[in-house]
Protein backbone atom coordinates (compact mmCIF):
# COMPACT_ATOMS: atom_id res chain seq x y z
CA UNK A 1 0.00 0.00 0.00
CA UNK A 2 1.16 3.62 -0.86
CA UNK A 3 2.15 5.72 2.25
CA UNK A 4 1.04 9.11 2.39
CA UNK A 5 3.58 11.35 3.92
CA UNK A 6 2.46 15.32 3.91
CA UNK A 7 4.48 17.38 6.16
CA UNK A 8 2.53 19.91 8.31
CA UNK A 9 2.50 23.60 7.73
CA UNK A 10 1.29 26.55 10.09
CA UNK A 11 -2.29 25.93 8.59
CA UNK A 12 -2.18 22.26 7.68
CA UNK A 13 -1.40 18.90 10.02
CA UNK A 14 1.33 16.50 9.78
CA UNK A 15 -0.26 13.25 8.00
CA UNK A 16 1.61 9.78 8.27
CA UNK A 17 -0.59 7.18 6.80
CA UNK A 18 1.75 3.88 6.30
CA UNK A 19 -0.11 0.29 6.92
CA UNK A 20 3.67 -1.44 6.19
CA UNK A 21 4.96 0.54 9.71
CA UNK A 22 1.46 0.59 10.92
CA UNK A 23 1.52 3.99 11.46
CA UNK A 24 -1.71 6.14 11.35
CA UNK A 25 -1.13 10.06 12.81
CA UNK A 26 -2.35 13.46 12.47
CA UNK A 27 -0.58 16.46 14.36
CA UNK A 28 -0.28 20.47 14.25
CA UNK A 29 -2.76 22.73 13.20
CA UNK A 30 -5.68 22.43 11.06
CA UNK A 31 -7.71 25.08 9.19
CA UNK A 32 -6.29 24.25 5.90
CA UNK A 33 -7.85 26.51 3.12
CA UNK A 34 -10.08 23.77 1.63
CA UNK A 35 -10.84 20.85 4.07
CA UNK A 36 -12.33 18.77 1.58
CA UNK A 37 -9.39 19.13 -0.93
CA UNK A 38 -6.52 18.38 1.64
CA UNK A 39 -8.44 15.43 3.77
CA UNK A 40 -9.56 13.87 0.91
CA UNK A 41 -6.70 11.47 -0.33
CA UNK A 42 -6.59 10.55 3.77
CA UNK A 43 -9.76 9.49 3.71
CA UNK A 44 -9.40 7.02 0.31
CA UNK A 45 -6.16 6.10 2.03
CA UNK A 46 -8.24 5.16 5.03
CA UNK A 47 -10.60 3.11 2.75
CA UNK A 48 -8.44 1.13 0.68
CA UNK A 49 -6.65 0.27 4.14
CA UNK A 50 -9.93 -0.89 5.81
CA UNK A 51 -9.74 -3.70 3.04
CA UNK A 52 -6.58 -4.97 4.68
CA UNK A 53 -6.16 -3.65 7.88
CA UNK A 54 -3.39 -4.53 10.41
CA UNK A 55 -4.27 -6.92 13.51
CA UNK A 56 -4.24 -3.79 15.44
CA UNK A 57 -4.75 -0.27 14.12
CA UNK A 58 -3.77 2.75 16.01
CA UNK A 59 -5.20 6.28 15.30
CA UNK A 60 -3.08 8.88 16.45
CA UNK A 61 -4.07 12.68 17.06
CA UNK A 62 -2.02 15.08 18.54
CA UNK A 63 -3.45 18.09 17.05
CA UNK A 64 -2.21 21.35 18.88
CA UNK A 65 -5.31 23.36 16.80
CA UNK A 66 -8.16 22.94 14.44
CA UNK A 67 -11.29 24.32 13.08
CA UNK A 68 -14.52 23.77 12.88
CA UNK A 69 -14.69 23.25 9.12
CA UNK A 70 -12.07 20.37 9.69
CA UNK A 71 -13.90 18.97 13.08
CA UNK A 72 -16.10 17.52 10.38
CA UNK A 73 -13.45 16.06 8.33
CA UNK A 74 -11.96 14.60 11.34
CA UNK A 75 -15.03 12.81 12.09
CA UNK A 76 -15.73 11.46 8.38
CA UNK A 77 -11.90 10.58 9.20
CA UNK A 78 -13.24 8.39 12.53
CA UNK A 79 -16.17 6.77 10.80
CA UNK A 80 -14.01 5.23 8.41
CA UNK A 81 -11.91 3.61 11.64
CA UNK A 82 -14.99 2.68 12.77
CA UNK A 83 -16.08 0.64 9.81
CA UNK A 84 -13.24 -1.24 10.06
CA UNK A 85 -13.99 -1.96 14.08
CA UNK A 86 -17.32 -2.89 13.21
CA UNK A 87 -15.68 -5.40 10.73
CA UNK A 88 -14.33 -7.17 13.51
CA UNK A 89 -10.58 -5.50 13.88
CA UNK A 90 -8.99 -3.88 16.23
CA UNK A 91 -8.99 -0.29 16.33
CA UNK A 92 -7.72 2.43 19.12
CA UNK A 93 -7.52 6.13 19.12
CA UNK A 94 -4.96 7.88 20.78
CA UNK A 95 -6.26 11.13 21.46
CA UNK A 96 -3.32 13.61 22.66
CA UNK A 97 -3.54 17.02 24.40
CA UNK A 98 -1.22 19.37 25.74
CA UNK A 99 -1.82 19.81 29.60
CA UNK A 100 -3.77 23.33 29.68
CA UNK A 101 -5.74 22.35 26.65
CA UNK A 102 -9.16 21.82 28.09
CA UNK A 103 -10.92 22.19 24.46
CA UNK A 104 -8.88 19.86 22.78
CA UNK A 105 -8.95 17.42 25.74
CA UNK A 106 -13.22 17.90 25.48
CA UNK A 107 -13.25 17.56 21.48
CA UNK A 108 -11.61 14.25 21.93
CA UNK A 109 -14.30 13.44 24.70
CA UNK A 110 -17.01 14.61 22.13
CA UNK A 111 -15.45 12.43 19.58
CA UNK A 112 -15.31 9.39 21.55
CA UNK A 113 -19.30 10.12 22.38
CA UNK A 114 -20.13 9.98 18.54
CA UNK A 115 -17.81 6.93 17.37
CA UNK A 116 -17.45 3.23 18.58
CA UNK A 117 -13.59 3.29 19.15
CA UNK A 118 -12.51 3.10 22.36
CA UNK A 119 -10.31 6.60 22.58
CA UNK A 120 -6.87 6.46 25.23
CA UNK A 121 -6.37 10.01 26.29
CA UNK A 122 -2.94 11.04 26.71
CA UNK A 123 -1.72 14.91 28.05
CA UNK A 124 1.42 15.78 27.10
CA UNK B 1 -12.36 64.09 -3.06
CA UNK B 2 -11.21 67.63 -2.27
CA UNK B 3 -7.81 67.62 -0.45
CA UNK B 4 -9.34 69.08 2.93
CA UNK B 5 -12.42 66.37 2.93
CA UNK B 6 -9.68 63.48 2.38
CA UNK B 7 -7.75 64.89 5.45
CA UNK B 8 -10.52 65.66 7.32
CA UNK B 9 -12.02 61.81 6.72
CA UNK B 10 -8.36 60.34 7.83
CA UNK B 11 -8.04 62.04 10.84
CA UNK B 12 -11.77 61.59 11.92
CA UNK B 13 -11.27 57.52 10.89
CA UNK B 14 -8.11 57.60 12.73
CA UNK B 15 -9.54 59.42 15.79
CA UNK B 16 -13.21 56.98 15.65
CA UNK B 17 -10.60 54.07 16.05
CA UNK B 18 -9.14 55.54 19.02
CA UNK B 19 -12.15 56.48 20.18
CA UNK B 20 -13.86 53.26 20.24
CA UNK B 21 -10.14 51.29 20.99
CA UNK B 22 -10.24 49.29 17.19
CA UNK B 23 -6.77 47.81 16.20
CA UNK B 24 -7.87 46.88 13.44
CA UNK B 25 -10.76 47.28 11.12
CA UNK B 26 -10.74 45.75 6.80
CA UNK B 27 -13.18 46.09 4.69
CA UNK B 28 -12.60 44.09 1.77
CA UNK B 29 -12.26 40.42 0.65
CA UNK B 30 -11.38 37.95 3.43
CA UNK B 31 -8.90 35.04 1.72
CA UNK B 32 -6.81 32.55 3.55
CA UNK B 33 -3.75 34.54 3.24
CA UNK B 34 -6.12 37.45 5.39
CA UNK B 35 -7.02 34.75 8.03
CA UNK B 36 -3.47 33.92 8.59
CA UNK B 37 -2.05 37.39 8.45
CA UNK B 38 -4.86 38.60 10.65
CA UNK B 39 -4.27 36.14 13.06
CA UNK B 40 -1.15 35.72 13.44
CA UNK B 41 -0.94 39.47 13.95
CA UNK B 42 -2.99 39.23 17.00
CA UNK B 43 -1.03 36.18 18.35
CA UNK B 44 2.41 37.87 18.08
CA UNK B 45 0.26 41.12 19.86
CA UNK B 46 -0.61 38.64 22.87
CA UNK B 47 2.89 36.90 22.45
CA UNK B 48 4.51 40.39 23.61
CA UNK B 49 3.12 40.52 26.59
CA UNK B 50 2.43 36.56 27.75
CA UNK B 51 -0.79 36.15 27.71
CA UNK B 52 -2.08 33.53 29.10
CA UNK B 53 -2.51 30.69 26.99
CA UNK B 54 -6.52 29.30 27.17
CA UNK B 55 -7.07 33.03 25.87
CA UNK B 56 -4.72 33.12 23.16
CA UNK B 57 -6.45 30.27 22.09
CA UNK B 58 -9.40 31.80 22.37
CA UNK B 59 -9.35 34.26 20.31
CA UNK B 60 -7.26 32.56 17.61
CA UNK B 61 -10.04 30.54 17.34
CA UNK B 62 -12.88 32.93 17.43
CA UNK B 63 -11.45 35.82 15.16
CA UNK B 64 -10.29 32.13 12.64
CA UNK B 65 -14.41 31.39 12.44
CA UNK B 66 -15.67 34.41 12.27
CA UNK B 67 -13.38 35.11 9.06
CA UNK B 68 -14.19 31.99 8.31
CA UNK B 69 -18.29 32.95 8.32
CA UNK B 70 -17.58 36.00 6.25
CA UNK B 71 -15.46 34.54 3.43
CA UNK B 72 -17.69 31.68 3.04
CA UNK B 73 -21.22 33.52 3.42
CA UNK B 74 -21.21 37.40 2.46
CA UNK B 75 -23.29 37.68 -0.15
CA UNK B 76 -23.02 39.53 -3.58
CA UNK B 77 -24.68 42.65 -3.01
CA UNK B 78 -25.23 46.37 -4.86
CA UNK B 79 -25.55 49.12 -2.28
CA UNK B 80 -25.56 53.22 -3.24
CA UNK B 81 -24.16 52.24 -6.73
CA UNK B 82 -21.17 50.57 -5.07
CA UNK B 83 -20.98 46.53 -6.12
CA UNK B 84 -19.74 44.40 -2.84
CA UNK B 85 -18.42 41.12 -3.69
CA UNK B 86 -19.16 37.67 -2.85
CA UNK B 87 -16.88 36.88 0.46
CA UNK B 88 -16.39 40.52 1.17
CA UNK B 89 -17.11 41.97 5.05
CA UNK B 90 -15.84 44.39 7.74
CA UNK B 91 -14.02 42.37 10.58
CA UNK B 92 -12.72 44.47 13.04
CA UNK B 93 -10.70 43.61 16.16
CA UNK B 94 -10.69 45.76 19.19
CA UNK B 95 -8.06 47.11 21.19
CA UNK B 96 -5.36 43.79 21.96
CA UNK B 97 -3.40 45.34 25.34
CA UNK B 98 -2.73 43.91 28.53
CA UNK B 99 -4.62 46.65 30.39
CA UNK B 100 -8.04 45.53 28.29
CA UNK B 101 -10.69 43.50 30.30
CA UNK B 102 -11.73 41.87 27.68
CA UNK B 103 -11.13 41.27 23.50
CA UNK B 104 -13.75 41.96 20.88
CA UNK B 105 -13.79 40.60 16.98
CA UNK B 106 -16.67 42.25 15.22
CA UNK B 107 -17.59 41.25 11.52
CA UNK B 108 -20.49 42.53 9.38
CA UNK B 109 -21.43 41.19 6.05
CA UNK B 110 -24.57 41.65 3.79
CA UNK B 111 -27.17 39.11 3.77
CA UNK B 112 -29.83 37.95 1.64
CA UNK B 113 -32.96 39.07 3.57
CA UNK B 114 -34.71 35.54 2.94
CA UNK B 115 -31.61 34.29 4.71
CA UNK B 116 -32.28 36.33 7.85
CA UNK B 117 -35.32 34.16 9.90
CA UNK B 118 -32.79 30.80 9.44
CA UNK B 119 -30.36 32.83 10.82
CA UNK B 120 -31.88 34.83 13.57
CA UNK B 121 -33.50 31.65 14.84
CA UNK B 122 -30.13 29.25 15.05
CA UNK B 123 -28.64 32.49 16.76
CA UNK B 124 -31.69 32.35 18.79
CA UNK B 125 -31.24 28.94 19.52
CA UNK B 126 -26.93 29.23 20.26
CA UNK B 127 -28.37 32.04 22.98
CA UNK B 128 -30.59 29.79 25.14
CA UNK B 129 -28.47 26.68 25.34
CA UNK B 130 -26.36 26.49 28.74
CA UNK B 131 -22.81 24.77 28.03
CA UNK B 132 -24.48 21.25 27.96
CA UNK B 133 -27.07 22.34 25.34
CA UNK B 134 -24.72 24.11 23.08
CA UNK B 135 -22.33 20.34 23.03
CA UNK B 136 -24.84 18.42 22.53
CA UNK B 137 -26.15 20.67 19.39
CA UNK B 138 -22.26 21.23 18.02
CA UNK B 139 -22.02 17.20 18.30
CA UNK B 140 -25.62 17.26 16.53
CA UNK B 141 -24.60 19.59 13.38
CA UNK B 142 -21.45 17.79 13.26
CA UNK B 143 -22.67 14.40 12.81
CA UNK B 144 -25.50 15.32 9.92
CA UNK B 145 -23.54 18.47 8.30
CA UNK B 146 -21.95 17.49 5.24
CA UNK B 147 -18.47 18.75 5.17
CA UNK B 148 -18.63 20.66 1.85
CA UNK B 149 -22.09 22.18 2.86
CA UNK B 150 -21.55 25.80 2.33
CA UNK B 151 -23.42 26.91 5.45
CA UNK B 152 -21.04 24.63 7.65
CA UNK B 153 -24.67 23.45 10.15
CA UNK B 154 -23.75 26.29 11.92
CA UNK B 155 -20.45 24.90 13.56
CA UNK B 156 -18.41 28.16 13.57
CA UNK B 157 -21.67 29.88 15.51
CA UNK B 158 -22.15 27.41 18.04
CA UNK B 159 -18.14 26.94 18.52
CA UNK B 160 -17.59 30.81 19.01
CA UNK B 161 -20.99 30.77 22.11
CA UNK B 162 -19.03 27.87 23.62
CA UNK B 163 -15.61 28.93 23.88
CA UNK B 164 -15.99 32.57 25.00
CA UNK B 165 -19.08 31.48 27.47
CA UNK B 166 -20.86 34.75 26.08
CA UNK B 167 -23.84 35.09 24.15
CA UNK B 168 -23.95 35.71 20.60
CA UNK B 169 -24.48 39.79 20.15
CA UNK B 170 -26.10 40.17 16.75
CA UNK B 171 -27.99 42.77 15.08
CA UNK B 172 -29.54 42.88 11.24
CA UNK B 173 -29.65 46.72 10.31
CA UNK B 174 -31.42 47.84 6.85
CA UNK B 175 -29.62 48.18 3.96
CA UNK B 176 -31.74 47.76 0.86
CA UNK B 177 -34.99 45.82 -0.27
CA UNK B 178 -32.96 42.65 -0.43
CA UNK B 179 -29.75 42.75 1.54
CA UNK B 180 -29.32 43.24 5.44
CA UNK B 181 -26.13 43.62 6.94
CA UNK B 182 -25.66 41.06 9.60
CA UNK B 183 -23.27 42.73 12.41
CA UNK B 184 -21.81 40.26 15.19
CA UNK B 185 -19.83 41.54 17.96
CA UNK B 186 -18.07 38.53 20.01
CA UNK B 187 -16.26 39.10 23.63
CA UNK B 188 -13.70 37.13 24.63
CA UNK B 189 -13.05 37.52 28.71
CA UNK B 190 -9.24 38.19 29.75
CA UNK B 191 -10.15 36.70 33.41
CA UNK B 192 -9.42 32.98 33.44
CA UNK B 193 -12.19 30.98 35.15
Amino acid sequence: MDVIKIKGTDDTPNVILDAENNIIEFSGRSLPEDVVTFYTPAIQWIEEYGKNPNPKTNVIFRLEYFNTASSKALLDILLKFEDILNEGNDVVVQWYYQEDDEDMLEAGEEYSEIVDIPFEMHSY
Amino acid sequence: MENSNYLKLICSLHEDMMAKKFTLVYDGEITHQITKAFTSLAENKMNSYSENTSIKRKVFHVMVECLQNLSKHAEEYEYKGNKGQYGNGIFIVGKIGKEENEYQVITGNAVDKNRVPELKALLEKINQLDKEGLKELFKKQMREGSVSDKGGAGLGLIDIARKTGEKLEYHFAEMDENNRFFILRTKISRSID
